[in-house]
């Protein structure tokens, strides 16, 4: 044992900037949220009653809140499906080739430096219903895009921005997943004469869950609140609410509106589900350390 | 090989040239917007080829206030690059001499200061959005760079990369640092981060492109668009009240916003792909 580890002050000046950071900017401002949520201010901020649960009540049977619910469902699950599935079939792509999986890596891996709210205003341009080349292109098969009055589409036009920006990270993944599967196992499959497709699903895509698990989280957490910047620069949660999500909600409702007691509620409970997804995560690598 | 078939390969081939033009194709759009007059754009639908304008869009963005921001849109990239630069600097700093305190020192409170470090991960800005800003603003740094900065600072995951990464630091080397007389700080500056050069070079990549590209922090503490920074002005640019949105405006300063972390991710791609997965772990 070094005489230095004994040091009784040196760590906790080490500590400090990094204690004093959390303190400040996370568990305080975590607190106040649960203090705020349990508590009703008055319009001006000038006193607060206790009420209990009577916050969380009202934010679980609001109409409005289910609904941000539901659209945070599907807008999560078709984002982390698509985003999963393009890459996947990419990344199987660049796979077999050998030669230039390297240049192809290059080639698409870029969109991830891009950030969210850009990406949804390059895509709000290519559908934009003036002069968007996409929306004139969909008017010629007889769609009439404008995801400003059409909320289906302003969720489809989201939803489109943020699988683009994901589908490099996937690809990143499963790309480094599908070059650690050894050849020699593809190679005696296909000498018992078992075709591509075959050895797809019953070889490689078996030995990838792993990362799917893993990439299947992470791109929930993506949905869930990086895609704030997407949706907040190209549809504002609108049309009427139909790309309002949970983030969103808490957002609005807390800066917009300012309803402290409704918006910390929804912090707390984003905070459980946040929580909760982290658990799974580490339940994972749990089970891949002991593989 | 037996089981090879150059047909297949070729078609791979075929559709991965595919797939990145696709993606290339917003910017490839974006381009093309930003080099036409908005008079030009508006006679139809958007140009497929560049227009004559050149690069003078890109010149007056960065020269002259940008509509109704008030501000150039070289003083945004220059908000950006500080922020970015803050958050990156600021993480790994804080994060190395944490993990150090954890990993190289026998003191009581040691798993909790961890744990509690750890903890804020399940903590994104997003949840607690209200209660920071009041934070931040009581502390009187609303329309400040360390306002910007600071709340965004603290890093589990890095503290979590860097204790990972001295943990496989043979105890030899400390022995070593002991008998020839070193004390924590020599220990630190010249033995570990020597050795943690690629690791903080990942994470540099990775936090500056997570600095970068905020969205919701700045958009809440800056009302003053002196501090906004480039990703955040878009939506004020594009939402351009009762008059056409100017998209040749717009779509030079997005890909203004886009270029600097596509390029840090490009010209640093090994030590990106290293960070990420890293990070992840």
């Amino acid at each position: 044992m070094t005489t230095f580890q004994r040091h009784r002050f040196t760590p906790w000046l080490l500590l400090a900037p990094q204690l004093v950071v959390i303190a400040v900017f996370f568990f305080w401002p975590a607190s106040q949220a649960l203090y705020q949520s349990l508590y009703v201010q008055d319009p001006f901020g000038l006193s607060a009653t206790f009420a209990g649960l009577d916050n969380f009540i009202q934010v679980l049977v609001d109409p409005e809140y289910r609904r941000a619910l539901g659209v945070t469902v599907v807008f999560s699950a078709s984002v982390a499906l698509l985003a999963l599935s393009v890459a996947l079939l990419l990344a199987v792509l660049a796979d077999r080739v050998v030669k230039g999986a390297r240049g192809y890596r290059t080639l698409l891996v870029w969109p991830y430096a891009v950030a969210p709210a850009v990406a949804g205003v390059l895509w709000m341009f290519l559908f934009d219903p003036t002069l968007g080349v996409l929306s004139a292109m969909l008017g010629t098969l007889g769609v009439d895009w404008n995801h400003r009055l059409d909320g289906g589409q302003a969720l489809a036009l989201v939803i489109i921005a943020s699988v683009w920006k994901q589908v490099s990270y996937n690809f990143v993944f499963f790309l480094a997943g599908l070059q650690a599967i050894p050849k020699s196992l593809l190679e005696a499959a296909a000498i018992d004469a078992a075709g591509p497709w075959k050895r797809f699903w019953t070889i490689t895509f078996p030995l990838l869950s792993p990362t799917t698990f893993f990439l299947l989280v992470m791109n929930t957490t993506y949905a869930f609140f990086d895609t704030f910047g997407t949706i907040d620069a190209t549809t504002g949660g609108g049309p009427g609410g139909a790309t309002r999500t949970l983030i969103y909600k808490v957002f609005e409702d807390g800066f917009v509106g300012y309803d402290l007691g409704a918006s910390a509620a929804q912090s707390v409970i984003l905070m459980l589900l946040v929580g909760a997804l982290t658990l799974v995560q580490f339940r994972y690598i749990e089970r891949k350390v002991h593989y | 090989m037996r089981y090879r078939r150059p047909g297949l390969d070729l078609l791979s081939h075929a559709l991965l040239l595919l797939s990145i033009a696709m993606f290339l194709f917003p910017v490839w759009m974006a381009l093309t917007a930003a080099t036409h007059t908005r008079a030009e754009l508006y006679t139809g639908i958007a140009p497929l080829w560049f227009g004559g304008e050149g690069i003078d869009n890109f010149i007056a963005v960065l020269r002259d206030p940008v509509g109704r921001l008030g501000v150039s849109v070289s003083q945004l990239l220059f908000n950006s690059l500080v922020m970015a630069l803050g958050i990156a600097v600021g993480k790994i700093v804080i994060a190395i001499l944490a993990a150090y305190a954890v990993v190289f020192f026998r003191f009581r409170g040691r798993m909790l200061c961890f744990w509690a470090i750890f903890v804020t991960l399940m903590l994104p800005v997003e949840v607690r959005i209200m209660p920071t800003y009041q934070v931040v603003s009581d502390l009187g740094l609303l329309n400040s760079y360390a306002g910007l900065i600071l709340p965004l600072i603290a890093s589990a995951t890095a503290t979590f990369l860097f204790r990972q990464f001295y943990l496989t630091v043979p105890p030899e080397l400390l022995e070593a640092a002991r008998v020839d007389g070193a004390g924590p700080w020599k220990f630190l500056c010249d033995i570990l981060l020597p050795l943690s050069k690629t690791n903080v070079a990942a994470l540099f990549v990775i936090m500056f492109l997570y600095g970068w590209n905020q969205y919701l922090w700045p958009l809440m503490i800056t009302t003053d668009t002196a501090y906004t920074t480039a990703v955040v002005s878009l939506k004020q640019m594009a939402t351009g009240g009762d008059n056409l949105v100017p998209w040749q405006t717009v779509m030079a300063t997005a890909l203004l916003a886009l270029l600097p972390p596509v390029a840090v991710i490009v010209t640093m791609q090994r030590y990106f792909v290293k960070g990420l997965v890293d990070s992840e772990k």
